[in-house]
């Protein structure tokens, strides 16, 4: 599905990721892990073309899109919740899901909007709530949802868990579990990782702008040095 | 709280004095060949003085003050009412613009030549100021030289008319498309570039077009501008006494009625107030179509927009073009309104003016600009008998406004919470 080839990403003359290489497949959930000023979210920047890898490649379905532009990345069946969640605060519940669905009909818009506020009923609720008074949770439930609009084949996710209660971030994974059931692939970026490898196939452990270790979800929970690093012994 | 104050206040009022005393204070007197100083009268030096101890005491009982300009907002008449519902609102705002319109159409038969020609103004800055809402209060792109595209506009149909004769009908798409044209090229270059940085450049495109047009004499007449500017005319009919160009009739003379120089004055406003309701309802349509969606999405948050496949210079480029678009439409009007125009319409001042208007109205809000743009035309004409403290006045209104409704006159609403009873 996703294929990241020996990708170097610069920010300006410093370069973040030092040769990464990561393989998302049809249907999986990935988890990449990994400690702050790893190179997480860059890895995901590189993804959707903003910066641009300076070399290697970025294959989507087995097409190349490592030099197209983010606005058509971002078209081609793949969709990102950004770090922060980052709704329009000014707009409405229903105002941001239709943005997600910005290049869809109406007809297909209606359809997932239904969809939406089956996965979370309480969007539902507050469909004509301004975003920026929901809480953090119900935020978080919206930029997935506002994702989720598009009928991506892909969803990249970055950080979901972040700054919200334990009880919310459990209904976050088991949504993002649904998702798989759907058939969606899921690329998930976590510091969460007790959460994210249970939830994962796989997972990559991302340091300091390399792939430390690569491994089914399990296995790397397992691994002591995991342990030690990221699940506090 | 007083006694905090104390230090800061003796400060403003010793700066009030070393900056009015030399203006006021002094005055020059020709010496003969030299120039020479000569204190002012004894009253204008009391005046001074009491200025600076009026100052002190603002600023020594300045929270005090500012409180009670806190609590004026409780005097509304509907404190705390609940939000109107949408439907309810869309209602209001549809009847308010027929009520305007209608009031519109049939002040120019009530009220006398001056205040139709004033009222052709205002329209013009309705113009204006509903076409950088786009840009600033929908997108968010803060332009400070959105004069630049009215002076595209207004310079179209004059040099098109001065060089080529053509008529006022056929320059207001020209300059209206030239005008965009112009917002497109400068878009591509600017947009990259977001808040302050984007406002200095646009300041500095402003004032390159202004300059431009200023020193290129062989082409623009330089600061003589172009005079001679043809009137609009209706199906071929002249408004003047005369007719000026072959084959054209008068209008006096084809409906046989007297010669009025109010007709001309009529029909230019008429002409204003058709081309401003355009520009009112495409930009609604516009606000209500995706790309007005999108407009908004980029305000809020750009990143968002962008991961949701929106591509950033293509919406930006759209809400630059279409307010320029708009920007040319009222330049052209206003060639036409004015008859003779020069680069010194086209100030900085004016950009200034008509931020003013889109931020006093409530950035978005379409009503809230409609009134704001009447306000700030009328205002400065009301205030006119206090002659030279008109700005003053302007200046100080502004002030008040912006310390009693910093959103704006009407801010743009959208819909509120829905509060439900949680079972």
């Amino acid at each position: 599905m996703l294929v990241l080839e020996n990708v170097h990403t610069h920010y300006g003359k410093i370069e973040a990721l030092h040769g990464v290489s990561v393989e998302v497949k049809k249907g999986e959930i990935v988890s990449l892990i990994g400690a702050n000023g790893a190179g997480k979210t860059t890895l995901l920047m590189t993804v959707c073309g903003n910066p641009q890898a300076s070399s290697g490649r970025v294959l989507l379905e087995g097409r190349d899109i490592t030099r197209d532009p983010t606005s058509q990345i971002m078209r081609s069946g793949i969709a990102i919740v950004p770090e922060g969640r980052r709704v329009f605060s000014g707009l409405t519940v229903e105002e941001n899901l239709h943005m997600g669905g910005f290049f869809n009909t109406k007809a297909e818009i209606r359809k997932s909007q239904d969809h939406v506020y089956e996965l979370f009923p309480r969007l539902k609720e507050r469909e004509q709530q301004r975003a920026g008074t929901m809480s953090g949770g119900e935020q978080q439930m919206l930029a997935i949802g506002r994702a989720l609009m598009s009928k991506p084949r892909m969803i990249i996710l970055d950080e979901p868990s972040l700054g919200l209660a334990p009880i919310v971030i459990q209904q976050i994974f088991e949504i993002i579990g649904q998702l798989r059931e759907e058939g969606i692939t899921v690329f998930l970026v976590e510091q969460n990782a007790h959460q994210a490898l249970n939830l994962a196939d796989r997972g990559y452990v991302l340091e300091t702008g390399r792939i430390r270790l690569h491994d089914t979800g399990k296995n790397l929970l397992a691994n002591p040095d995991v342990r030690n690093a990221y699940l506090g012994g | 709280m007083a006694a905090q104050n104390f230090k800061h206040a003796l400060f403003c009022a010793v700066i009030t004095l070393v900056i009015s005393y030399p203006i006021l204070g002094l005055n020059l007197v020709a010496e003969g060949t030299s120039v020479g100083l000569e204190g002012a009268t004894t009253g204008t030096v009391i005046n001074v003085f009491l200025a600076a101890v009026a100052v002190f005491l603002f600023q020594l009982f300045r929270d005090n003050i500012m409180g009670i300009f806190g609590k004026v907002p409780n005097l509304n008449p509907l404190p705390k009412r609940g939000p109107v519902s949408q439907e309810r609102r869309m209602l209001m705002e549809r009847v308010f613009f027929v009520a305007i319109i209608l009031f519109a159409l049939l002040w120019p038969f009530i009220v006398s030549r001056g205040a139709v020609d004033l009222a052709t103004l205002v329209l013009i800055y309705i113009m204006l100021a509903l076409g950088l809402n786009v840009v600033v209060g929908l997108a968010g792109l803060l332009d400070l030289g959105y004069v630049a595209f009215y002076a595209v506009g207004a310079y179209t149909f004059a040099l098109l008319s001065q060089y080529f004769g053509v008529s006022f009908w056929l320059a207001l798409p020209i300059g209206a498309l030239l005008a965009a044209l112009f917002g497109f090229v400068l878009g591509f270059p600017v947009l990259r570039l977001r808040g302050d940085y984007l406002a200095i450049v646009t300041l500095g495109f402003g004032e390159i077009i202004r300059i431009l047009l200023n020193n290129w004499t062989s082409l623009t007449g330089g600061p003589n501008g172009i005079g001679g500017i043809p009137d609009p005319t209706l199906f071929g009919m002249e408004f003047g006494r005369r007719v000026k160009e072959e084959g054209n009739v008068s209008f006096h003379e084809t409906f046989g009625i007297a010669y009025s120089g109010e007709h001309k004055v009529i029909f230019l406003y008429l002409i204003a107030l058709v081309l401003a309701i355009f520009t009112l309802l495409v930009i609604r349509r516009f606000m209500r179509m995706p790309v007005g969606r999108a407009w908004e999405a980029l305000r809020e948050d750009e990143i968002a927009a962008r991961s949701l496949g929106l591509s950033r210079t293509a919406v930006k480029l759209s809400a630059f073009t279409i307010g320029a678009f708009f920007a040319g439409f009222a330049g052209t009007v206003f060639a036409s309104k004015q008859g003779f125009i020069s680069p010194e319409s086209f100030v900085f001042l004016e950009s200034a003016i008509i931020l003013a208007i889109v931020v006093l109205g409530g950035m978005g809000s379409q009503v809230g600009v409609i009134l704001a743009a009447i306000a700030v035309t009328i205002l400065p004409e009301l205030a006119r008998e206090f002659s030279e403290y008109r700005m003053l006045i302007f200046g100080a209104a502004m002030v008040l406004m912006m310390v009693w409704r910093p959103q704006g006159l009407l801010p743009m609403r959208r819909i509120q919470i829905e509060l439900k009873e949680q079972g």
